[in-house]
């Protein structure tokens, strides 16, 4: 982004997670974040600091919202973006992953946006690549820039994160979205909780520094943020919960529930919801919903992740 | 360099004088030297000098090296038949000379598994004609693996089948385990069982527990493996077949041996060299080489493991010997084949252990040589008058930087890639002759 004013530079090549990154390296990010909100409310939307280099959007997992968040962020960042789907068969499994990695390195693209189904998966790309590498979700590990424009929500709502209970409810055990967030609000400052049956939670979470709650009341308690991850269908039909209906009785976030939380909270989702499951209509649409304001965050979080990285990149 | 056998060598009279001798069945350790003729021991001890021997007799000072019986490796993977891209008796047994180990035993999960008398036949003659060092088949508990039906154990035993397994897969159905080891008892035949419940295990890849949640890796509890251990525990009760765990990994598992030890039954117990000399941080960022089965467990385990070796509730350690090629562990590590080679390595590996102050020589070198001997009443494995002279020479403090394309398995997936270690095996010697000699 044209800014006159100079940027702290971010210290690494990728953004292959929070992990590893210093409270700095977060509030840098934010930082430029917040100036790419403000880009992004202006009718000329488009900058230069990627013109001419190239974007590939490589999702082994399919994804409406992230994949069109960074399209658009390089889009206004004037890169060129290409958007590849592949599809994984069982038979093939990564077999895929370094092939296409080999070959799209070939083409010489300066940025890889990556989504996988297994975790690490983005690790063991970026170690076949030339090019900055951002992982945009590896199976149960991490998705960095939607811990990111969490963070970028709360703080413009908030004002800060520090000192903030957050508390972060749902199917912990295989949410990447969970474990990003504790690390990044943990490294800022916030109390963080985790919240939901003990078939949904990993073992050893207390050891990632969270407090962790079997039951919503508790969980709620004088919370400043509740956020709510979604649950797959398949996991409520007796592997892990008994049915879709009793987890919304006991775990899904309604007016009662969220009375338990301080009078000012706010309401948070990565998306997409399950309505009626994880989360009441009357929530999510609710005035302490920030849900619409994270996708715009979203976009923002991505150009600053994108024009950071970008600093690393050879300019001959 | 290599020697391949050549007879000339077991008819002279052969001497390796001015060693340090280790007994691993006495535990005790004196200078000397080792007399061979026709591939037996004759003599050993302070008398076997230089000047005491024929005349004819062809002398190698060992300079104050250690020698020892050669290794026996319980659990390794030689590929044949059937996976001969991963690993073939030759390339198996030169990387097992190259690391000491005189006498391998290959798993049965081939293709086809070793459940047919042909195919123990089989395998032994492709031993004889392409092996440097001794191959001993473990044949099938059961009929193609596949945990329903008994496998012919008489006729395997008569072919040369030295014990029974069904490979790294448990049996699941407790009815059959305890009609199989029934049947084994009335053979006198071994049973050796990888335990994990494999339905508690499910989808795990990784150690249960704070570094698989930070990983996001599904895990593999402690419980999975001790329940089924339980489980054979309470039927050699019943049956008092003859039992070896073949890799345990945890704390809960070691109490369930020595209670079960305790109360007198028949079992014995094995864990593999990676258990004993890593931990599941060893894994880091996704190394794929150190994805095992059972998995890599806490620091605090492993010093158990350790602890438990040393003090003998241990018997047996194993290389766990699986070679895996770059298209099996190349892959994101949930989609990773597990396994890691140590053939090779497993001395230098354990040698570590003695270095780091947690376990005598000795003791280290019975878990891989007259333990063995012993479950599987073999010959060898021992340093005595009369018993064949599979024998290895090194210098546990020599360093060295492991490289593993001087590895000669076939494929390299060690997890001791580039790991400084100390103590490498200079000669190797299989019933009297020498099938590996360093430099």
């Amino acid at each position: 982004m044209s800014d006159p004013r100079p940027h702290q530079k971010f210290r690494h090549r990728h953004l292959l997670g929070i992990e590893g990154l210093s409270a700095d390296d977060i509030l840098i990010l934010l930082d430029r974040a917040e100036e790419a909100v403000e880009v992004s409310r202006q009718i000329e939307k488009k900058r230069t600091t990627l013109r001419g280099r190239t974007l590939i959007n490589l999702f082994f997992e399919s994804s409406t919202r992230t994949q069109s968040s960074f399209e658009l962020a390089g889009k206004r960042l004037g890169a060129d973006v290409m958007n590849m789907s592949v599809q994984t068969s069982s038979l093939k499994k990564g077999e895929t992953l370094i092939d296409t990695a080999v070959t799209l390195n070939a083409m010489r693209p300066d940025i890889i946006v990556v989504r996988h189904a297994q975790a690490g998966a983005v690790h063991l790309l970026a170690r076949k690549v030339d090019c900055a590498v951002i992982n945009a979700g590896d199976g149960a590990h991490e998705h960095p820039t939607q811990a990111l424009l969490d963070a970028l929500t709360i703080r413009r709502n908030k004002g800060r994160i520090e000192g903030l209970t957050v508390a972060i409810c749902g199917d912990i055990l295989h949410s990447r979205v969970a474990r990003s967030n504790i690390i990044l609000l943990s490294a800022l400052g916030a109390r963080v909780r985790v919240v939901g049956p003990s078939t949904l939670m990993p073992v050893g979470i207390e050891r990632m520094g969270v407090e962790a709650f079997r039951d919503m009341k508790s969980g709620l308690t004088d919370a400043d943020i509740v956020m709510m991850l979604r649950l797959q269908r398949e996991r409520m039909s007796g592997g892990f919960m008994p049915s879709s209906r009793e987890y919304f009785r006991f775990f899904g976030l309604d007016a009662d529930k969220l009375r338990h939380a301080k009078k000012d909270a706010l309401v948070m989702h990565p998306g997409p919801m399950n309505r009626g499951v994880e989360i009441d209509s009357n929530i999510a649409d609710g005035p302490q919903s920030l849900i619409r304001e994270q996708v715009e965050m979203g976009v923002a979080v991505r150009m600053a992740v994108l024009a950071a990285l970008a600093e690393h990149l050879p300019n001959e | 360099m290599k020697h391949a056998p050549t007879g000339a060598i077991a008819h002279q009279p052969l001497a390796l004088t001015n060693a340090r001798l280790i007994d691993p069945v006495r535990q005790s350790e004196e200078r000397g030297g080792v007399l061979i003729i026709d591939g037996i021991i004759r003599d050993l001890g302070p008398p076997v000098v230089a000047a005491s021997l024929p005349p004819h007799a062809h002398i190698i000072d060992c300079a104050g090296d250690v020698v020892a019986p050669g290794l026996i490796d319980m659990c390794a993977f030689v590929g044949e038949p059937g996976a001969e891209h991963r690993e073939t008796i030759a390339t198996a047994t030169a990387a097992g000379a190259a690391g000491g180990v005189t006498t391998i035993l290959a798993r049965p999960d081939t293709n086809p598994p070793i459940d047919e008398p042909a195919v123990v036949d089989f395998l032994l003659r492709r031993a004889r004609d392409t092996g440097l060092v001794r191959v001993l088949p473990v044949a099938a508990l059961t009929r193609g693996l596949q945990g329903a039906e008994i496998a012919e154990i008489g006729l395997l035993k008569e072919a040369g089948a030295v014990a029974f397994s069904d490979g790294p897969q448990s049996l699941r159905n407790a009815r059959v385990m305890r009609r199989v080891m029934a049947y084994a008892k009335d053979f006198d035949a071994l049973i050796m069982h990888v335990a994990q419940d494999p339905d508690l295990a499910t989808d795990g890849v990784m150690n249960e527990g704070e570094l698989a949640t930070r990983l996001g890796l599904p895990g593999v509890p402690r419980e999975a493996e001790t329940i089924m251990l339980d489980r054979d525990i309470r039927l050699v009760a019943l049956t008092r077949a003859r039992y070896h765990a073949t890799l345990v990994s945890t704390t809960l598992s070691l109490e369930a041996i020595r209670a079960a030890k305790a109360a007198g039954l028949p079992i014995t117990c094995g864990t593999s060299i990676n258990h004993l000399a890593l931990n599941e941080n060893d894994i880091g960022d996704y190394r794929t080489f150190l994805k095992l089965a059972p998995p890599l467990r806490r620091e605090e385990e492993r010093q158990a493991l350790v602890e438990a070796l040393a003090e003998g509730l241990i018997d047996v350690v194993v290389s766990d010997h699986n070679p895996q090629d770059v298209e099996t562990k190349r892959l994101p590590f949930t989609e990773a084949e597990p396994g890691a080679i140590g053939l090779e390595t497993m001395l230098s590996a354990g040698l570590r252990l003695v270095h780091a102050g947690e376990i005598s020589l000795p003791r280290l070198l019975a878990s891989m040589s007259s333990r063995p001997a012993e479950i599987l009443g073999l010959p060898q494995g021992r340093l005595e008058i009369g018993a064949p002279a599979d024998l290895i020479r090194f210098d546990p403090d020599e360093p060295f930087v492991l490289d593993p394309s001087t590895l000669h398995s076939r494929c390299k997936n060690t997890p001791f890639d580039e790991a400084k270690m100390q103590g490498r095996v200079k000669l190797t010697m299989v019933g009297g002759e020498l099938v590996w000699r360093e430099g």
